[in-house]
């Protein structure tokens, strides 16, 4: 089954053209990982599948809903696509609990009895059950990061996006994310996850996108690419970074 | 001394009528700034020019002339309007006297002029809070409304606090202006005083240490206020 389907999306800042004409098909539970050097438009990729950033051309279509109609409720289908920032974005004036259950209640009317009780399975899922009443400032970055899964997990989405989920960390705080992420992938998550994470996107990625320049050059799963990518701008990516 | 001791619950009136109308202006004030802030920052270009052609104006001329304006310039407009339309459309005369109390004077001059800085204090405010806020309660499926209301403006609020001290300090001491027309806050009650004892020195000494002993009083209320509200809110930029 088809989860996201991306027909010739194109986006442009002013003059200049960060997508070039994106072709790519998703299916329900599977996890693709993003690669390819910064300013090759992976971020804006992913933020265009859940119209963070508005396409200029093309066609973005998530579980038959298409995003890119003018007559789609877009709030409703963003409550469908959880998205991970690099830099966490946890509201900083709002309790652990508070920003898993701020959401719920108030987008999907959960009760709040039960929308505090997901928070707490959420929580205790990322293993941070003792947090929920400490404000963000008070976690490590790691912490906050699991915190922002939990809460966009809160909305119980289709589909979950990673934008550098762990660039921003210190590196002994990567594996604690990373662990969390693996987690939910073997859970049947569809994932889309921009990374630089090799070995998450060796371990964990069904298939890999390596783009540059605004589009997919090359495209296989994790065996394919690093071992025995056939593109010489996949090749020269990967020895830099490898 | 024992002239200012003399006249010190008269002067303490005054003060009283001038915290009065400060807070009736800043309060106004802030609703007002609080439209004309967001109305600034608003994507519809009408809004945003409007909102901007109020703040140009009230920042960019006296606040002295702006009160000439209401309380003089308005009746004017008021006689001059009403003559129109009975001369025109027959209609018939409504206002019997067209002056303005100069309480309803003072208050809405300095209302409209305390507006225009709240307003840009909350622009200020709202365009300090990291986009990645937005960001994130619009990609868990909040509407731009509801990103405003739980996200945004409880941290622009308490960001603004400092500032909209300062402006409560400035519109204070900027009451002064409305005793040229008559109206019996601290500074004219000294006029009326040291022209009765013409002891200006004297009198206008104790009014200064009045507003002194209010602003200081304000802006220490303010740092308290500052530290109260720091839990849970810290700059990530």
């Amino acid at each position: 089954m088809t989860m996201i389907e991306v027909r010739n999306l194109h986006k442009s800042f002013g003059p200049l053209e960060v997508l070039r004409g994106i072709n790519c098909t998703i299916a329900a539970r599977e996890v693709v990982v993003v690669i390819g050097p910064s300013g090759s438009g992976k971020s804006t990729f992913l933020r265009c599948l859940n119209l963070l950033e508005r396409p200029t051309k093309g066609e973005v279509i998530i579980d038959g809903i298409s995003l890119t109609d003018p007559r789609t409720d877009i709030n409703a289908v963003r409550q469908e696509v959880g998205m991970v920032f690099q830099r966490f974005n946890l509201f900083p004036h709002k309790t652990v609990l508070e920003n898993i259950t701020l959401a719920p209640i108030k987008v999907r009317r959960l009760p709040a009895a039960r929308a505090e009780q997901q928070a707490l399975e959420l929580l205790t899922r990322v293993g941070l059950r003792d947090k929920a009443d400490s404000y963000p400032e008070q976690l490590s970055g790691g912490q906050q990061q699991r915190v922002a899964i939990a809460r966009a997990l809160a909305m119980q989405p289709k589909v979950m996006l990673f934008d550098e989920p762990t660039s921003a960390l210190d590196p002994e705080m990567v594996g604690e994310v990373l662990a969390v992420m693996k987690d939910l992938a073997r859970e049947g998550m569809t994932m889309v996850v921009v990374t630089h994470e090799m070995g998450f996107a060796r371990e964990v990625g069904d298939r890999v996108l390596f783009m540059d320049e605004g589009l997919i050059v090359e495209e296989g799963t994790p065996d394919q690419i690093f071992n025995n990518c056939r593109n010489p701008r996949t090749k020269s990516f990967l020895s830099k970074i490898l | 001394m024992g002239l200012v001791i003399q006249s010190l619950p008269y002067l303490l009136l005054g003060a009283l009528q001038t915290l009065k109308i400060t807070l009736v202006a800043v309060a106004l004030g802030i609703i007002l700034g609080l439209i004309a802030g967001m109305g600034r920052l608003s994507r519809r270009r009408l809004t945003s020019f409007l909102a901007t052609c109020y703040v140009d104006f009230f920042r960019g001329t006296p606040l002295l002339v702006q009160i000439f304006i209401v309380y003089y310039g308005f009746p004017q407009l008021l006689n001059e309007g009403q003559q129109f339309l009975m001369a025109n459309f027959g209609l018939p005369q409504v206002l019997q006297t067209t002056h303005i109390p100069v309480f309803v004077a003072a208050t809405v001059s300095t209302s409209l002029n305390s507006g225009a800085y709240v307003a840009e204090i909350f622009r200020a405010g709202i365009q300090s809070i990291d986009r990645g806020q937005v960001e994130a309660a619009r990609s868990l499926g909040m509407t731009e409304r509801q990103s405003m209301r739980y996200i945004v403006l409880p941290q622009a609020f308490k960001r603004v606090i400092p500032p909209l001290g300062n402006e409560f300090i400035a519109m204070l001491k900027d009451t002064s202006l409305l005793s040229v027309i008559g109206y019996v806050e601290l500074t004219r009650q000294g006029q009326l005083i040291s022209a009765a004892t013409f002891r200006p020195l004297e009198v206008y000494f104790a009014v200064a240490l009045i507003y002194l002993a209010m602003t200081f009083t304000i802006s220490r209320f303010v740092d308290y206020l500052e530290r109260r509200l720091r839990t849970g809110d810290h700059d990530r930029s």
